[in-house]
């Protein structure tokens, strides 16, 4: 197992009374909701960073907010670490737990609540999946827009923790942009509620804090979202190039002229070649880089931005353009797209950067991360959402061996590092977990540190909600 | 992922097999989304994923099974809907296989449990013993209810609640003999007659050979044939699978020395997705590994076959028939259009119910050793049915066929049934009048 991050150290107090705690949640929570046999915690050890694991102390898996709220205040009241979890698709360790804390899965709060078209929102519980939300509105012809990758499985509460983007979020904003409201536990178990079906809500914007806080300042159960209606049709082109550069510079030009389409997202010639394997979407396997930009709206507006992306794509040599000829097809196009990270799983294991770049950088910072790649005696698959800078360098390693592991972990962390030398940032959308909170000096200051940690603390002065992520372990302020 | 076995561990093959697909899982969490179970619970233990590592930390520390890994294995419907979604590739199929074996050689069940898993596997596969136990079902239906409100018994009540009401008409669709072809001879082909179904449901072989003895097709219905092995495999009862796949490859084997075969024809998907597993069931038997894998390569769906065939066209027909894909043919087998694409063909109007992927609570005998999961799967398969407004639902497998109609009033036949009804056979007696 890896071990260059290191969490915080257990509190003695909480391991010597697990017997206890454990006596009292089976007081809390019906026997179904909760997970505390040695054999039955190992799954919960780990999430989508598999490198790391630590065993919880136990595992509740309440059914509604009033559990959550009780679970929560007993736990307040003990000083024992809460993990929350949703679907445990994290990439950057979000959600791996520790020996000391109970992990608090949502996956039990799944339902949708209401549908509201006349105000275009969906109330949904925490642990509802973000595909559920579309699938339940999409035959009246609604979508819920923020698409992360993992849509399928991930949970609406681990993307507002997250602040999750997804492919259509160059057109649609990101999950703070998308969300109108929470329900939300405090870490003694007061529930409040934090904006509501309108835009803006009187006094602070608590609500845009909460979201992206990674499970620091409460526990989602419930979430107002916006829904968006669908467009008239929308076609996804396939791109092909020669070269990475002439793509990088291509999206930065497409950018720049002042055309939005819905996505545009970037794959190199190892990431075409995984994604091909598993969807047989037909992308073409002769180009060493490959954009898919998506348009959309009426046939005429689909036709008249596609025309003038083709030009300029003319002008950065594109080599193979290719409109999706069927519904199928197109479905096939992003099923390929979407299922890129585990599908790398079919020949190597990977950990999955997240970084975000300027556009004009885009082509420096590939060619960079190929050196760095390449010094490091690795391989990496690019694929990512170009559109708006956010690339993700999956680098492929060999888990049994340690070196390599080691090897893959340091290399990530000099890409992240170029990322923010190029005036960009460490992480785009996948949240900062345990992967990227060691490096938070090298983006922030100090008095920026300390400011966030400061909110951080006004919430959670015992610091037990998800205790060893976001920020650096040391230099924290003192409880 | 990463994974930790000795050498001495990966020696034996089938801890370096399961190793292997250990190795494909990233722990995307994908395979959740779409498992029966997890959406039904809400629990990572009963999720694809949550399995996937109980059984990787059962056999990396070389433990025998125990209660909690066994509870959250036998909760797995083996519907193979994590298979269809894995992005990587992991065969879970393979590895849960193990993960059974492994808990039947060394996990020593509560006496119910073992006493009603052992009356399952003596009775299920053997048509005549089948026959009798349904008889003495119909005597017990009564005491459904009674027994259902023991915990430990539900099981049984589960049993006696799917015993159809009325004994099938004796049919002589299972007698060993070749059907000649009505036409000229265009194929020759065997047929599993297999053991549950031509006791529940001989209707359906009868409909399948009189479609392909229409279409020139020669049909052999091979002597000393058995079950496919399906039932006690899932049980994790391997020696006794591995005899019936033997068996049925010999049988199959001698049919083609005698005269050639296209293809083993087989009915029931959840039988053909054992059977294409012959190959790598017995791969480790040098005797029968490559005569397994043959058999495998020559085992075809109904539905896979027909499309070979060129049916014609028909004319539109005035039925809406909702298609319900078993699991073991849409996961199992991968097979998604081809039935869809016979039925369109033939007439009729083909629907597709919402939430396709999620299995319909049958799964073998699952819908008797685990009623509640069962039940709740059941109700959302006939909700999402129903929300179709279909005539009849068409399905290919006998399993989906006893429990979706245990919880509808909308007829439900297997596709063979309305595409020998469409090409020229007896109406079904499930079809509504008019």
């Amino acid at each position: 197992m890896a071990d260059t991050i290191s969490f915080l150290k257990p509190r003695e107090a909480v391991l010597s009374r697990r017997a206890a705690i454990i006596a009292d949640l089976t007081e809390l929570l019906p026997p179904e909701c909760l997970v505390h046999e040695a054999r039955e915690l190992v799954p919960f050890e780990t999430d989508a960073f598999v490198s790391y694991r630590r065993l919880p102390l136990a595992v509740a898996l309440p059914k509604t907010t009033a559990q959550v709220a009780a679970v929560m205040k007993y736990c307040h009241r003990y000083g024992i670490p809460v993990v929350p979890r949703g679907a445990g698709t994290s990439l950057s360790g979000g959600a791996i737990p520790q020996e000391d804390a109970v992990v608090l899965g949502l996956s039990k709060m799944s339902r949708i609540l209401e549908v509201d078209y006349a105000n275009r929102t969906a109330t949904v519980q925490a642990g509802v999946t973000n595909l559920n939300i579309s699938e339940a509105v999409g035959i009246d012809g609604f979508f819920y827009a923020p698409d992360p990758s993992s849509q399928l499985a991930c949970t609406i509460g681990g993307n507002i923790g997250m602040n999750s983007g997804g492919a259509h979020c160059l057109k649609y904003g990101v999950t703070t942009n998308n969300l109108l409201g929470v329900k939300m536990v405090l870490v003694d178990g007061t529930v409040i509620e934090l904006g509501g079906k309108h835009l803006d809500a009187a006094g602070y914007d608590l609500l845009g804090l909460v979201c992206g806080s990674e499970g620091q300042l409460g526990i989602v159960t419930e979430a107002v979202v916006r829904l968006i209606a669908k467009p008239e049709g929308a076609r996804p082109v396939l791109f092909g190039f020669d070269t990475s550069e002439h793509a990088g510079a291509c999206v930065a030009d497409i950018i720049g002229s002042g055309i939005i389409p819905v996505a545009i997202e970037f794959m190199d010639k190892p990431a075409i070649e995984i994604c091909e394997a598993f969807a047989h979407a037909g992308y073409p396997l002769d180009v060493e880089a490959l954009l898919i930009v998506e348009v959309e709206g009426s046939e005429a507006e689909m036709d008249a931005m596609l025309k003038a992306i083709v030009e300029i794509a003319g002008r950065h040599g594109v080599k193979t353009v290719r409109e999706s000829q069927s519904a199928t097809e197109a479905a096939l196009i992003w099923k390929g797209r979407k299922s890129a990270f585990g599908a790398t799983g079919r020949i190597a294991d990977y950990i999955c950067m997240d970084g975000t770049v300027p556009l004009g950088k885009l082509s420096y910072v590939l060619n960079k991360t190929s050196e760095i790649i390449d010094r490091f005696g690795l391989r990496v698959a690019n694929v990512f959402h170009a559109g708006d800078g956010n690339m993700h360098p999956l680098i492929l390693f060999n888990a049994n061996d340690p070196e390599d592991a080691a090897r893959a972990e340091e290399a990530g962390n000099e890409i992240l590092k170029l990322c923010v030398d190029a005036g960009g940032c460490l992480t785009g959308e996948h949240g900062v977990g345990i992967e990227k909170r060691d490096l938070m000096r090298h983006q922030y200051s100090e008095a920026d540190l300390n400011q966030q940690m400061a909110v951080r603390y006004a919430f959670d002065e015992g610091w037990i909600l998800n205790p060893s992520k976001v920020f650096p372990l040391d230099g924290r302020p003192a409880a | 992922m990463q994974t930790n076995f000795t050498l001495a561990q990966l020696a034996d093959p089938q801890v370096a097999e399961s190793e292997q697909i250990l190795r494909r899982c990233v722990h995307c969490g994908f395979c959740t989304a779409t498992c029966p179970t997890y959406v039904t619970l809400g629990n990572e233990l009963d999720s694809p994923r949550g399995r996937i590592y109980l059984i990787k930390d059962m056999l990396e520390n070389g433990r025998p099974a125990d209660e909690e890994v066994v509870t959250h294995i036998d909760r797995c419907l083996s519907c193979l809907a994590c298979v269809t979604t894995c992005p990587s590739g992991v065969d879970y199929m393979h590895l849960v296989d193990h993960a059974r074996i492994h808990i039947e050689n060394t996990y020593r069940r509560p006496l119910v449990d073992r006493l009603i898993r052992n009356l399952l596997a003596a009775v299920l596969p053997y048509p005549a013993r089948f026959r009798a136990a349904l008889g003495f079902a119909r005597l017990g239906r009564p005491f459904a209810p009674l027994l259902k409100r023991v915990p430990v018994l539900k099981p049984l009540g589960a049993m006696l609640d799917l015993a159809p009401k009325s004994a099938a008409k004796v049919s002589d669709a299972a007698n060993p003999g070749t059907r000649a072809p009505e036409t000229e001879k265009r194929g020759r082909v065997a047929i599993l007659s297999g053991c549950a179904q031509p006791v529940l449901d001989p209707g359906i072989n009868e409909a399948t050979l009189r479609l392909l003895a229409r279409f020139g097709v020669e049909v052999v219905v091979p002597e000393g044939e058995g079950c496919c092995g399906a039932l006690v495999h899932h049980m994790g009862r391997e020696g006794q699978a591995l005899d019936f796949a033997r068996r049925n490859v010999d049988v199959w084997t001698r049919e083609i020395d005698k005269g050639g075969l296209d293809a083993v024809i087989i009915t029931a998907s959840g039988c053909g997705t054992t059977i294409k597993d012959y190959g790598h069931m017995l791969r480790l038997d040098p005797a029968y590994a490559d005569k397994a894998a043959r058999i495998s390569s020559l085992a075809k769906d109904i539905t896979e076959y027909l499309s070979t065939l060129d049916l014609p066209r028909l004319e539109p027909k005035r039925l809406n028939v909702a298609y319900h894909s078993a699991c073991s043919m849409q996961h199992g087998q991968k097979i998604t259009m081809a039935p869809k694409n016979l039925l369109k063909a033939a007439g009729f109007t083909v629907r597709d119910p919402g939430e396709g992927h999620l299995c319909c609570g049958s799964a073998g005998t699952y819908n008797i050793l685990q009623p509640e999961i069962s039940d709740q799967l059941k109700a959302r398969k006939v909700r999402n049915i129903e929300a179709t407004k279909a005539d009849v639902i068409a399905t290919g497998n006998i399993g989906c066929i006893t429990q979706i109609a245990s919880g509808t009033a909308i007829p439900i036949l297997h596709t063979v049934e309305l595409l020998d009804w469409a090409y020229g056979g007896p109406k079904p007696e499930k079809i509504p009048a008019g």
